[in-house]
């Protein structure tokens, strides 16, 4: 970190091999989109080195990254939607309770079947068609593994607005994951 | 304490996100109601196999953009 920080390129790109799935992987799931997880990921890590010398190694490098990363999906998700203004404090729309509906027992080891692409692919698709506010929160609290007041101060929402979305999201996954690993 | 009760409180159960009473309840109840274990474990589940790195692999072809865009201008930016 000290030589990253100092300018030494070849120590900044030991911390882009670390982390740049991970900075894809949510810039595609904030976004939705292919081309623009491409943008975020270039344009977080220019950023990142520009101002790594002010990086204060009293936080974590990863939850600073992200940062920079959810800023830039966030714009890029909001120019793309200048129609419909995609606002991540928007009330949930959906009305009434979330019931789960599938109480089949799961196989044994479903992580087995993450080796055909066909169950990525339907893994993938469950994310990708839940609203925006529903898989950011998921992505940042559960994936990136954020504190619930981390992802509530990153998105500009309230604690109970994140946990709100963060339970329709997880029941709403779960509920596609039945059909797939009954 | 029935399954509406416990599948209201799922998430703050799953992050242990609640007072130790409300929790036993949850337990006591998932313990001898199927559809609620099934209900608790899958969703546990769930988030795991979120978290597992085979799904949404970064693009070789991106990969290499990224790096040759990054020597390009955080090079000269050193130099």
């Amino acid at each position: 970190m000290t030589a990253a920080k100092a300018g030494h390129y070849e120590a900044f790109e030991s911390l882009v091999n670390r982390y740049e799935h991970k900075i894809y992987r949510l810039g595609l799931n904030i976004t939705g989109n292919p081309e623009d997880a491409e943008d975020v990921l270039q344009e977080t890590f220019l950023k990142a080195f520009e101002n790594l010398p002010k990086f204060r190694e009293d936080s974590r490098f990863y939850t600073w990254i992200v940062r920079i990363a959810v800023n830039q999906a966030l714009m890029k998700l909001r120019k793309r939607r200048t129609d419909r203004s995609v606002s991540l404090d928007d009330p949930i729309e959906e009305d009434g309770e979330v019931i789960p509906r599938d109480f089949a027992d799961w196989k044994p080891n479903p992580e087995q079947l993450l080796g055909r692409t066909e169950t990525r692919e339907r893994l993938e698709k469950a994310i990708q068609d839940l609203p925006p506010s529903f898989r950011t929160v998921f992505m940042l609290r559960d994936v990136e593994g954020l504190s619930t007041e981390e992802t509530a101060e990153m998105l500009g929402l309230t604690i109970s607005a994140v946990k709100a979305r963060l339970f329709r999201a997880r029941l709403r996954l779960r509920e596609e994951l039945s059909k797939v690993f009954k | 304490m029935n399954c509406r009760d416990v599948f209201r409180e799922i998430s703050n159960y799953l992050d242990g996100d609640l007072d130790p009473e409300l929790k036993r309840a949850i337990e006591a109840h998932a313990c001898g109601c199927h559809h609620c274990e099934v209900v608790v474990d899958s969703t546990r589940k769930t988030i795991e196999l979120y978290c597992d790195g085979r799904l949404f692999p970064l693009p070789i072809a991106v990969r290499q953009r990224l790096h040759a865009t990054l020597q390009q201008k955080c090079r000269l930016k050193v130099s």
